[in-house]
């Protein structure tokens, strides 16, 4: 059973080391995470949305959704705790 | 938590630090757009203040929030948030698309000011976050009060 285990991650390893070979060099500039949406923003993101920060203007402009829904998330995770944890007292 | 038990250096080192760590968080609040920081952060610091106004001071916090004020300040900033959307929908744009604010400037500051009001919705509710759950775990239940 162990030898099995022992073969499978071997196979992982070995898929995931063919793998590596063919990702992009870190900071390559042909790469695809670089062509694809990044010029946009860095070169209208300014007269676009006022920000003089990509990263705002990322967090809070373009993607203003996703952010909405990790406001969302805290919410819940507060209602969450609350009612697991807090003691409601009866009324008397 | 008993007030009379704290020393004088506590108290007094907390009643200078407040305005500062209040300062620097609406400095991180309004400065979100140029630099890093925004609502996240703010809303932690002004929680801050809010959980070591309870720690020194005890039950006679005097910078307080109860936790079910804080509870509906943590819908109500999340509805601020959602609110913003709903306007640029109501006037034809598409959810959270700034240019279409009802306020009349330049379409750059439409957006400056719609990323502000999100900051701020995301402000009350991470704040008000932290202190229902501070409030929640530091609550004494029935059996500890008799």
């Amino acid at each position: 059973m162990k030898n099995i285990q022992i073969i499978l991650l071997m196979m992982v390893f070995y898929i995931f080391l063919n793998a590596v070979g063919g990702l992009p060099i870190v900071g390559d500039v042909d790469s695809p995470a670089a062509t694809h949406i990044s010029p946009r923003y860095i070169e209208k993101s300014y007269k676009e949305t006022g920000s003089k920060n990509f990263v705002t203007a990322v967090l809070a402009d373009y993607r203003a959704y996703d952010t909405l829904g990790e406001t969302v998330v805290i919410f819940t995770a507060g209602v969450a705790t609350v009612l697991i944890l807090k003691v409601f007292q009866k009324e008397k | 938590m008993n007030s009379q038990n704290q020393s004088i250096i506590i108290k007094t080192a907390f009643r200078y630090a407040i305005p500062f760590i209040f300062l620097y968080a609406i400095y991180v609040l309004t400065h979100g757009e140029y630099s890093p920081g925004g609502g996240f952060q703010a809303g932690g610091l002004m929680a801050i203040i809010v959980v070591l106004s309870r720690l020194v001071e005890g039950d006679k916090a005097q910078i307080n929030i109860s936790g079910n004020k804080a509870f509906i300040l943590a819908g109500v900033g999340t509805f601020i948030y959602a609110l913003v959307g709903w306007v640029t929908m109501a006037f034809g744009g598409n959810f959270l698309s700034y240019s279409f604010l009802p306020i009349d400037v330049a379409d750059k500051y439409r957006h400056q000011w719609g990323i502000l009001s999100i900051e701020i919705g995301v402000t009350i509710c991470v704040m008000a976050t932290i202190i229902t759950i501070y409030d929640a775990i530091t609550t004494k239940g029935e059996k500890d009060a008799e």
